[in-house]
């Protein structure tokens, strides 16, 4: 035990002698679990968010039944059901606002609420008669109450007037959620004798059929059916856990760079400790333990970094989540134990990973080998070969897997051997530039600088192969976004053809609203539209009902289309079908779908496939009075309205006025554009900010990997030095030298950033989201790209060359007679 | 005492019974891609506590290898080392780390100190590890090898001369009863070579511990108590 600390003392003495290699390897530890632990903190709050969101409703979680033909039904079938022998509990659901924000108030009865539906609305016995009897309570999360700027036992009102009971805190109740007793959510709501749902409690007991005593008013709705968060949110988390994963793998170039400058370095001592009497076994389990002290050390600043990174984002992606899938994430960050073992964990292993190959040269060190500093550089040339051959292996793989793979996995492997490929070959190529530099010049400092640089290349090949991946992915994932960004105007542009959109409460306010209407000159066209939830392959389906306007005709964004396609949708007998559900479904242009509707089967030919980014449904368009003619209880309450130009914001204030319509109910084209916008900047910022990590990252590389090279390196300059190069000219070199090979670094970087942007386009996207973009490449993004790369490259010398320029001679002549 | 054997086997069978070393036929071939060279080809050396004894020969005879194979660093082809009666060849890795760490101090033409730690964490390195760090004696040494000044000092801030010193200390720290030295004056101008020597024998001296040098240098081995010379792998 005490020759372990004493061993330990003297390995651990080489880090206080060298702090700045000890820096070099904290950072890589630090940014590896920073970057990784923030995105897995952010990912593990939202899965926490479903879960609580799953728990409030007893909804996927638990089956139930639901209306067939409208949001809600009458009461007396919870009634009939009971007395069949159904354990069945009625729960209501509505929109209400309170101080202008948006809440999902819940009414169950929790005398007969099933155990299974969730903890949440399950009031325990003591509780029961508070919450069941006048004045009753609201139960909030914490977030809302906060969020409300409310206090417990506090009784607001909705916006609209209505009491709620004194609100009481359930810490695992979902965020802008109120639960209160049903009878009070009814008439809150004005929805006496009505339901929302039933939720179906297990039994063992033989059921009479539903049919049978429900007749076709109910459908039954499996637990775990329907709209899974999880299952929706899944590729927007796996694309953040890539990122997460590719920016570890960055820091590790630097943690492995930096533990293996430091085994070299320390050769000699290991030799000997040896010799001292230290056997082999103790040596390397001593080097064990130190990795892992410093792994923890790194692993646990890393930790709270990705604390810090996560807070920061979650903002953005509780925004995205709640845009695109509707999902509330709350905003608090709380974090798992699990979290912090997994950060610990997941420090260790890429420590151990980084430091494999160096460990297992101090096992096989033979103790008289001569200890040649940086002999493991040269050895590294001998891996030139073997680098060369692993790189085409693995773009071999990729295109391989690109072929035959069909799933996301599959995609994200196709980017994993093209860029780690990519990296490998890095090298190879550096070399052979260089070689041919070498081989096509004559004067003798010139030839030196080319083979100078070869042979610095070994040493500066990890950091080099961070910034090309760190690149690659700016450029990929950045033409992405501007692809995107690009497309994604013009598509909103389509989509929302109408000026003003009108949801009324009912088909006769509807009819009023549309009878005013047609009294107003600036309405230049009323278009009606009817959306409803359909399964198609037991995956949920919007279908929506589109009027047979130029309005549409015009702008609508069709990506593939049959001769006729809008004359087809006209007939009824045909429909548009989105990008992501013909891909899932298999389907083209011309093909048949068939769709249930409440009078029976629909089949329709597929008119045209139309692009439908950000929706994680699957949707089908269909013209409205085929619509209407097939959901004939759906209410038509949907009105699009074109109007002249100036004159949507009077529109919009009259309407108010007259039907009283709030947001919800009456939205404006531009106002629903600038939130789309938002929504996706907000999810892209998060993308974007993981990038200019990497980047950093990978710029921290570079620097690191120069600094530790140029103390390395004196005993090469020297004798330069002292045949008559200046220590200025001797910068000089030093600077060109590795800006050039920077710069090769970035060209190259550029075409593998290019085609990673086509993977993530044509591969990843399609397979997460069901959607493809057009491939735009924007030369400026680029030329920017490369600037930064110089510009860090640039910054990371600046310091290694003042340190040469300002070198002593005395230092430089010790070097030149005692370490060549 | 000392006998010198010759590399006959009758001869190896004169063994003085207070044979601290006692080496006998050991043999050792390195292979290369081209052929097989023998180093050693059945040497037998006896050396006794207290006794200091100068290994010459020229470069290629061998002396570095047999002190390697004494100190257990590399293994023989055949024969024996036994050290204060243990078989040092029959040993694992590890029993041979052991004997280094508590019986054998070892003195390198490089020094071979470890550039992070100062002198005096390197003086009382081995003798740490080992369990028996005697302070006394570490100031004992630090006196007699006139470290007095250089305690914090590191090795990079030594000359070669102290570096050795330095070295020489580590080495007795631990009171081994074997010391090995390879050349330990080899990297050093010739005043100091002597100086160091002298305090080396003089320590021996005081510690009674065997003494093996391997040296170029007559005027250094004549300082000690016998001298064997290898040539081509044999005791000539």
């Amino acid at each position: 035990m005490k020759q372990g600390y004493w061993i330990l003392a003297v390995l651990l003495s080489h880090w206080r002698r060298h702090p700045l290699q000890l820096m070099t390897l904290m950072v890589g530890l630090i940014s590896a679990t920073a970057l990784w632990s923030g995105v897995e903190a952010l990912n593990q709050q939202a899965r926490a968010s479903y879960d609580r969101a799953a728990a409030v409703f007893g909804g996927s979680r638990t089956a139930m039944l639901v209306g067939q033909r409208s949001s809600s039904f009458s009461q007396q079938l919870f009634v009939d059901l009971r007395r069949a022998g159904w354990r069945v509990s009625p729960v209501v659901e509505g929109r209400v606002r309170v101080q202008g924000r948006p809440l999902r108030l819940l009414g169950i009865e929790p005398v007969t609420f099933p155990a299974q539906a969730g903890s949440i609305p399950a009031v325990g016995a003591p509780d029961l008669k508070s919450f069941i009897t006048p004045p009753g309570e609201a139960l909030v999360a914490p977030e809302t109450l906060t969020a409300l700027a409310g206090t417990e036992g506090a009784a607001l009102r909705t916006d609209d007037g209505e009491s709620l009971p004194p609100l009481k805190v359930h810490a695992r109740l979902a965020p802008d959620v109120v639960v209160v007793d049903i009878g009070l959510a009814q008439s809150i709501l004005h929805l006496q004798g009505r339901l929302s749902r039933l939720l179906v409690g297990n039994t063992r007991s033989r059921l009479p059929p539903l049919e049978t005593v429900a007749g076709d008013m109910l459908r039954y709705v499996e637990a775990d059916a329907g709209t899974d968060l999880e299952h929706l949110t899944d590729s927007f988390h796996l694309n953040l856990s890539a990122f997460g994963l590719l920016s570890f793998l960055v820091g590790l170039f630097i943690v492995y760079s930096a533990i293996g400058l430091a085994f070299e370095q320390r050769m000699p001592m290991f030799r000997t400790l040896r010799a001292c009497g230290v056997s082999s076994r103790q040596l390397n389990g001593v080097l064990l333990i130190e990795l892992l002290v410093l792994a923890i050390a790194g692993g646990l600043i890393g930790l709270a970094c990705g604390y810090l990174i996560a807070a920061g984002l979650l903002p953005d992606v509780a925004a995205s989540l709640q845009g695109l899938y509707g999902a509330q994430v709350s905003g608090a960050l709380a974090l798992r134990p699990e979290w912090w073992g997994a950060g610990l964990a997941m420090s260790a292993i890429g420590t151990l990973a980084a430091s494999a190959t160096s460990l297992l040269k101090v096992i096989r060190l033979p103790v008289l080998a001569a200890a040649q500093p940086y002999a493991w550089r040269q050895s590294q040339r001998r891996w030139l070969g073997w680098q060369g051959v692993t790189a085409a292996a693995m773009l071999l793989a990729a295109i391989i897997v690109l072929t035959l793979g069909d799933s996301l996995i599959s995609g994200f492997a196709v980017l994993a051997l093209l860029l780690l490929g990519a990296a490998l070959a890095l090298p190879v190529l550096l070399a052979l530039v260089l070689r041919i530099g070498e081989r096509s010049s004559r004067r003798p400092l010139v030839v030196w600088f080319w083979a100078d640089s070869r042979q610095q290349l070994p040493a500066l090949s990890l950091a080099l192969m961070a910034l090309l991946l760190a690149l690659a992915v700016n450029v990929g994932v950045g033409t992405m976004v501007e692809s995107f960004s690009k497309t994604f105007t013009a598509w909103l542009d389509g989509r929302l053809a109408a000026d003003v959109y009108v949801n009324a409460m009912s088909e006769a306010e509807a009819r009023d609203i549309e009878a005013s209407l047609r009294a107003r000159q600036e309405v230049t066209a009323i278009l009606p539209s009817g959306r409803a939830e359909i399964e198609i392959g037991g995956r949920p389906v919007e279908i929506l009902g589109l009027a047979d306007h130029a309005t549409y005709r015009d702008r609508w964004p069709l990506l593939e289309s049959r001769p006729n396609a809008w004359g087809d949708l006209k007939s009824g007998e045909a429909a548009f079908v989105s990008e992501q559900l013909a891909r899932r479904l298999k389907r083209r242009p011309g093909d048949r779908l068939d769709v249930g509707t409440p009078t029976g089967d629909w089949s329709l030919r597929i008119a045209a496939i139309y692009a439908d980014y950000g929706n994680p449904k699957g949707q089908i368009a269909v013209n409205i009075d085929a619509f209407t003619t097939r959901f004939p209880d759906l209410p038509r309450t949907r009105l699009g309205l074109r109007v002249s130009p100036g004159k949507i914001a009077p529109l919009i204030d009259d309407m108010r006025k007259a039907f009283h319509l709030d947001e919800s109910r009456l939205s404006n084209q531009s106002t629903l554009k600038m939130e789309s916008k938002v929504i996706f900047n907000r999810t892209f910022a998060v993308t974007a900010a993981l990038n200019t990590f990497t980047l950093g990252v990978a710029g921290v590389a570079l620097l690191t990997s120069l600094l530790t090279l140029s103390h390395s390196r004196l005993p090469q300059l020297a004798p330069l030095w002292a045949l008559g190069v200046t220590r200025r000219q001797l910068a000089g070199i030093e600077f060109l030298k590795t800006i050039f090979i920077a710069f090769i670094t970035a060209m190259l970087a550029l075409p593998l950033g290019l085609l990673v942007a086509w993977c993530l386009i044509a591969v990843v996207n399609v397979r997460a989201f069901g959607w493809r973009l057009p491939f735009h490449v924007f030369p400026l993004h680029l030329a920017e790209l490369v600037v930064v790369a110089m510009l860090a490259s640039l910054l990371a010398m600046l310091i290694p060359l003042l340190r040469l320029m300002r070198m002593p001679p005395a230092a430089l002549i010790r070097i030149f007679s005692n370490e060549r | 005492m000392v006998d010198i054997s010759s590399t006959t086997d009758e001869a190896a069978m004169h063994i003085p019974q207070a044979a601290m070393l006692a080496i006998q036929s050991l043999t050792k071939t390195y292979c290369s891609a081209q052929e097989q060279i023998a180093v050693l080809r059945g040497v037998c050396v006896h050396v006794s506590a207290g006794e200091s004894v100068a290994l010459t020969g020229e470069s290629g005879s061998g002396k570095s290898t047999l002190l390697h194979l004494i100190a257990g660093l590399d293994e023989a082809d055949g024969g024996s080392i036994r050290i204060d009666d243990t078989e040092v060849i029959a040993l694992a890795d590890r029993d041979r780390a052991a004997i280094r760490r508590d019986r054998i101090g070892l003195v390198f033409q490089q020094f071979n100190l470890i550039p992070s730690l100062t002198v005096a964490d390197n003086l009382a390195f081995q003798s740490r590890i080992a369990g028996r760090h005697d302070s006394h004696w570490q100031n004992e040494l630090v006196d007699r090898l006139g470290l007095g000044n250089l305690l914090k000092r590191y090795p990079e801030q030594l000359s070669g001369g102290q570096q050795q010193r330095v070295a020489i200390g580590r080495a007795l720290a631990v009171r081994p009863s074997l010391l090995l030295a390879d050349e330990p004056t080899g990297n050093l101008d010739e005043a100091t070579a002597d100086d160091v020597t002298d305090i080396a024998l003089d320590l021996v001296k005081r510690t009674g511990c065997a003494f093996l040098m391997a040296t170029h240098s007559t005027r250094l081995a004549a300082k000690l108590d016998r001298k064997v010379r290898l040539s081509a792998g044999r005791i000539a």
